[in-house]
């Protein structure tokens, strides 16, 4: 036999044996987060080491996540535009021409005590007639007809924006004895709530499905990593990983892809939202109004990226554990 | 340590690999297994690290009858057996170190732990000035001694080798069983398979050898040391 060139070490005795047996136990209490800290910076260096191919993965579930995410934001600033207009619904009550601008005073006392009441506001026959004067552009037509034609108004800002609560105060209000006729435009309010309602269901859905996309995207790019490494994970297994141990670093790899894919999402969206901003903020002007589209808060980023991560993990987590089980030596 | 009680594998299909097997291998004992390709020695080994469970009788490793072992627990018993193959399985995306360093690694060790078994591994096969080299970069007998370092690393009681001497020449395979020799020497048990017979009869150890999945002979361990 050739010399070998170190001397094999002399068999040790059993009670050192003992001791580092009893330090493998000990080992198992560190050995969890070690194996954890471990698998997360190897996950991150491979994903580092293959940049295209992550980088591919990454756009694609950024991309799928970036859309729902953008269509949300576009609802989220309709909502606002909407409570804007929502916040000027108001009932216009008009009185009875026999009624004075005192008695009116008073009705605007006895309605101010009403429930779901936020302001009343009462317009004379007087300030009437001034307001359709600067607003008709007919003082010619006024001035001769000489007397005043116009009943004094009252105008009620109701406290809920709700459709039906606005529509009991109107129904509660037309019966009042001084009131010729009251007015709120219910339909345009109702139609707006509809068309913001079936909006939202349309995101949701639109979430959720894509949703399922990034979920078989990340299922699909998870069979090909470990189509790839059969090889390595036969030999962990012969050696005695367990499954939790082969299964961790692609659930990782999941994980990794989901919040860089809702990352590149939040990018996404924000240079979206750079490139729209000017524009809107031009259209509002022409309006008179100075909306400004708001993007995501922290809040929504945050459970973008919070979802993106969770999606990611789950994808990993569907496809992993049925196609390593198929893996085994032998 | 290693005990088959009239243990039989067959497989679906009707394929009988081996059948009414027994045969009992002492701690602290090393063992030859040889016959013809075919003759059921691989089947002995992955009964042993239930790689496959045989289908009748018994397999009794250090104690534990591996038909009651549950599949979760099937990681704690490889763990204590070393397995060194005759395509050694190296992963060729890894260095010769953190190839040997996987069971460590496997098992939760630390990384200054780790770093000294390893080197403490790779001396004891003489490739220590390697460790940082990838797999690839070396000969077939140096590969076949990382592999046997990797099998080595955790200190198994129990080291098992299929065909380790299938591709080397006979220099290299005479100092490939000098290793297992040395391991043996601290108390291991090993079982190897081999069918290089001119080899394994110069050596003193016992050889069970088999035949169309039966034990068909067995020579008893010689009383010298030397071969």
């Amino acid at each position: 036999m050739r010399r070998r060139p170190h001397k094999p070490a002399p068999p040790r005795d059993e009670a050192p044996r003992r001791g580092a047996e009893r330090r493998a136990g000990a080992n198992r209490f560190s050995a969890y987060p070690r194996n954890h800290l471990r698998v997360f910076f190897n996950t991150l260096g491979q994903l580092y080491r293959a940049p295209l191919h992550t980088m591919l993965t990454v756009a694609v579930i950024g991309i799928a996540l970036a859309l729902p995410g953008g269509l949300y934001v576009l609802l989220q600033n309709t909502q606002r535009l909407a409570d804007n207009w929502e916040g000027t619904a108001q009932i216009s009550i008009f009185l009875k021409p026999s009624v004075s601008d005192e008695e009116a005073e008073k009705l605007a006392v006895r309605v101010r005590g009403l429930t779901n009441i936020k302001q009343v506001r009462v317009l004379s026959r007087a300030e009437a007639l001034e307001e359709f004067r600067t607003l008709s552009g007919l003082d010619h037509a006024l001035d001769a007809l000489g007397e005043n034609p116009l009943p004094a108004l009252l105008i009620v800002t109701p406290a809920s924006e709700e459709p039906a609560e606005a529509e009991a105060l109107l129904k509660t209000l037309s019966t009042l004895s001084e009131v010729e006729t009251a007015e709120l435009d219910l339909d345009w309010l109702k139609r707006l709530r509809a068309l913001l309602d079936l909006m939202q269901r349309a995101v949701w859905l639109l979430g959720a499905l894509l949703s399922g996309a990034v979920l078989l995207i990340m299922g699909n790019t998870l069979r090909l990593a470990i189509q790839n490494r059969i090889e390595e994970i036969e030999l962990m297994r012969l050696i005695g990983a367990t499954d939790a141990f082969i299964r961790r670093p692609f659930l990782y790899f999941g994980l990794w892809h989901g919040l860089l894919g809702a990352l590149f999402a939040l990018i996404l969206l924000w240079i979206t939202l750079g490139l729209l901003a000017a524009p809107a903020k031009e259209l509002a002007a022409l309006y008179n109004s100075s909306f400004e589209i708001n993007g995501l808060d922290m809040d929504s980023s945050l459970g973008l990226l919070a979802l993106g991560a969770l999606l990611g993990l789950a994808g990993a987590w569907l496809v992993v554990g049925r196609q390593l089980k198929q893996i085994q030596p032998g | 340590m290693i005990h088959f009680d009239h243990a039989g594998k067959r497989y679906p299909g009707g394929f009988e690999a081996l059948s009414d097997l027994s045969f009992e291998i002492a701690q602290g004992e090393m063992a030859f297994l040889t016959g013809h390709s075919g003759a059921g020695k691989s089947t002995v080994l992955k009964l042993i690290a239930l790689i496959e469970r045989a289908s009748s009788g018994q397999v009794i490793i250090a104690g534990q009858n591996l038909a009651t072992l549950r599949a979760r627990r099937i990681p704690h018993l490889r763990r204590s057996i070393g397995m060194v193959f005759q395509n050694h399985r190296l992963l060729h995306d890894r260095t010769v170190f953190d190839n040997v360093a996987l069971p460590l690694v496997i098992s939760g060790h630390g990384h200054d732990e780790i770093g000294r078994r390893v080197r403490a591994a790779l001396d004891k096969v003489g490739l220590l000035n390697k460790e940082r080299v990838y797999p690839v970069t070396l000969s077939s007998g140096e590969q076949q001694r990382v592999g046997i370092a990797r099998a080595v690393v955790h200190k198994p009681p129990i080291l098992l080798a299929d065909e380790p001497t299938g591709n080397l020449d006979p220099d290299l395979s005479r100092e490939v069983m000098g290793l297992f020799r040395q391991f043996n020497q601290f108390g291991v048990t090993v079982l190897i398979a081999s069918h290089d017979l001119d080899l394994i009869t110069r050596l003193p150890h016992r050889i069970l050898s088999l035949n169309g999945g039966r034990l068909a002979g067995e020579r008893a361990a010689l009383t010298s040391t030397t071969p």
